[in-house]
């Protein structure tokens, strides 16, 4: 081995590349595979129709979550089409023997929050699945991303695919986060400054004192969106707060095998003068609460400010002043104050715990907005257990809030949870394109903070008049 | 072989000259319950494509019959967002063979590759050409050529080299795919996983 210095990036990687190919892509192997109703049918009859089989069922996990409904899920789901594509999971992982956490199965929710939740998800892991949220695992120092349909069916059977290197950003984002200002915007913001393409090709690592003090969940959150700058994943280094947040989970190595692999995790680091192709710096001071009042999730600002002209921003005039007018919004408008008819808090960016409490911290003692809908959803039924059992539920209630069961939801609105044309929603997820939670939807991705100032409020509010 | 070999292509071409042009609107959310690749073409860019009536939008450049081709033409940024294949495949089964952009998502780039679309990134400069060569002439063709990696306007002569790494240029010109490929390296494979 050289002494060159690497990156925590390359260290993983470099380990799982089965074989090199010249002018190519490298085979790479995959530790765990998450698959879900939407992206693996077809590949499962890929894989019939080829006449092969799974190569590695146990290294494969299967939840539902992306078209389950929310309300009375242990009633028959009515949509004979979703009804299908759950049926199609349980046949299919049952035929091969691969784990499934079906809809009604206590370790149900979504992908991305089940699979840390039961130490599925481990530091130095290549993880994915097919869903591109799948960056979220990285908040674990894990190689972690979406892939498409094709690629599942190789996982199945070959447990490789076959993947070009991407070239390493390095995010430091240093200082102290001010009051309200989340990990949600935290991402939102580097996703403004670098746009929704201005990652595409790399893999990010996050670095520098913001992260290092951040909750695994807030981690999570900001892996989940490295997407939406283009970036295929994003990861942090495992550090004590990590491997604390592993220990005891039901699948997590245990004793002997604990010892092991925890003295391999400290070795996921960075060293010391390694090379990054990009090298990105923001102070934490800078930040403040964020939303967006666009079609992509670059189209963002801190909530103070007001909607930039066509000319400020980067990229053509006509495709702005498109998204301006799909959101019924004029540059140089104000977000605060802006009415808002639905809040959604949930989803594999801000479906955790940590969420709820956030939520749960501005609407203790005040009244849901009259004007707005608001759907309460759970990343899973271990977070659902969670906001019972601390108490938070009874602060929902009280402020005229109904917690619905566990899925992806209003996220992509695949199931009944779907915006109304032309409404706009304040929304924890983590996409605000066209029509992407209803045809004809309008939504403002914010914080779990936010979220809640909007939902007492009725309209958009900073957060920090609460805090 | 699990699509149609791709050599050279010479067609006229579908502009649509947006940028950031996400997965989303590809092909939305609510379309993707189906266990099987079928239908998607009908709802490739669905709401662009059809009023909340399921009536065509006069104003969408697929329901205009000017234009028509195997190659569709995309602005800065295509194919963002989620990695639902599905999106590549409408793509594919509604008739197209090769995208052009000025610059493609890293997803939907692979996805596009691995169901036999040809995706030809170019500069921001020949995306423009390619815009302007339609406008003045809908029937407008555009010459992909695999084999030599260049893409041509064929009215004006003007052209332009395209990146592909050699192991997909191969595999698109004879319609093999990645399954084979690690079908056939599977002892390798169980090796490298019983090391680790």
């Amino acid at each position: 081995m050289s002494n060159t210095p690497n990156t925590l990036f390359d260290k993983v990687w470099d380990s799982h590349v089965v074989r090199k190919i010249a002018d190519g892509p490298d085979v790479f192997f995959i530790d765990r595979h998450f698959i879900h109703e939407v992206t693996s049918p077809v590949a499962f009859l890929g894989l019939e129709t080829r006449g092969i089989g799974v190569l590695f069922p146990e290294k494969t996990f299967a939840t539902a979550d992306h078209n389950t409904p929310t309300i009375n899920q242990h009633l028959p789901v009515e949509d004979p089409l979703s009804a299908n594509q759950l049926l199609q999971l349980e046949k299919n992982t049952g035929k091969y023997g691969i784990s499934h956490w079906g809809l009604g199965n206590p370790k149900n929710g979504i992908v991305h929050v089940v699979g840390p939740e039961n130490g599925i998800t481990l530091p130095g892991m290549t993880i994915v699945c097919g869903d591109s949220h799948t960056s979220t695992h990285g908040a674990f120092g894990a190689i972690a991303f979406g892939i498409g349909t094709s690629e599942v069916e190789m996982v199945l059977s070959s447990q490789c695919i076959m993947q070009p290197k991407p070239k390493k950003m390095i995010i430091n984002v240093n200082g102290t986060l001010g009051k309200g200002v989340t990990p949600k915007d935290v991402a939102l913001y580097i996703i403004s400054k670098l746009t929704t393409s201005g990652a595409t090709g790399y893999f990010v690592e996050y670095a520098g004192d913001v992260f290092r003090n951040m909750s695994m969940e807030g981690r999570m959150t900001v892996c989940n969106l490295s997407i939406e700058m283009g970036a295929r994943g994003g990861m942090i280094a495992p550090d004590q707060t990590t491997f604390d947040y592993i220990e005891g989970r039901e699948l997590a190595p245990k004793g002997a095998d604990w010892d092991k692999q925890l003295a391999y995790w400290k070795t996921l680091k960075t060293d010391e003068g390694a090379f990054f192709d990009q090298v990105i710096n923001f102070n934490a001071s800078d930040i403040e609460p964020m939303i967006t009042y666009g079609t992509n999730p670059g189209m963002g600002m801190g909530i103070s400010k007001h909607i930039p002209k066509a000319t400020e921003v980067e990229g053509g005039v006509a495709t702005y002043e498109k998204s301006l007018d799909y959101m019924g919004f004029a540059e140089d408008d104000a977000m605060i104050g802006k009415k808002v008819d639905y809040v959604f808090i949930g989803s594999c960016t801000n479906g955790r715990i940590e969420d709820f409490r956030a939520f749960a911290s501005i609407v203790k003692g005040r009244k849901k907005a009259d004007n707005v809908t608001a759907w309460v959803v759970p990343g899973s039924h271990v977070v659902e257990k969670q906001i019972k059992d601390e108490g938070i539920l009874d602060i929902l209630t009280e402020a005229g809030f109904e917690l619905r069961q566990p899925g992806c939801s209003a996220c992509l609105a695949m199931n009944d949870d779907k915006i109304p044309a032309g409404k706009y929603a304040v929304s924890t997820s983590n996409r605000n394109f066209e029509g992407r939670q209803g045809p004809g939807s309008r939504t403002l991705l914010a914080s779990p903070l936010v979220a809640a100032a909007a939902a007492v409020t009725g309209v958009v509010t900073d957060p920090r008049e609460f805090l | 072989m699990a699509y149609d070999s791709f050599s050279v292509l010479k067609s006229s071409a579908v502009p649509l000259p947006i940028e950031n042009v996400d997965t989303d609107q590809i092909i939305p959310a609510r379309f993707l319950k189906a266990t099987e690749r079928k239908g998607f073409d009908d709802n490739l860019f669905r709401d662009w494509r059809y009023d909340k009536n399921d009536q065509p939008k006069a104003d969408f450049v697929l329901n205009n019959p000017t234009y028509h081709g195997k190659i569709l033409v995309g602005g800065k940024n295509f194919g963002s967002g989620s990695s639902r294949e599905h999106a590549a495949w409408a793509i594919y089964d509604y008739g197209f063979r090769c995208v052009v952009s000025s610059f493609f998502a890293d997803i939907f780039r692979g996805n596009a590759i691995n169901v036999g679309i040809l995706p030809v990134q170019v500069s921001p400069e020949f995306l423009h050409q390619i815009f302007e060569a339609i406008e003045k002439d809908p029937n407008a063709e555009l010459e992909v050529n695999l084999p030599e990696q260049r893409i041509s306007i064929v009215s004006t002569g003007a052209s332009e080299s395209f990146d592909i790494n050699g192991y997909k240029k191969h595999n698109l010109l004879n319609g093999f795919d990645d399954i084979d490929y690690l079908q056939a390296m599977k002892d390798e494979i169980v090796s490298f996983a019983s090391n680790r």
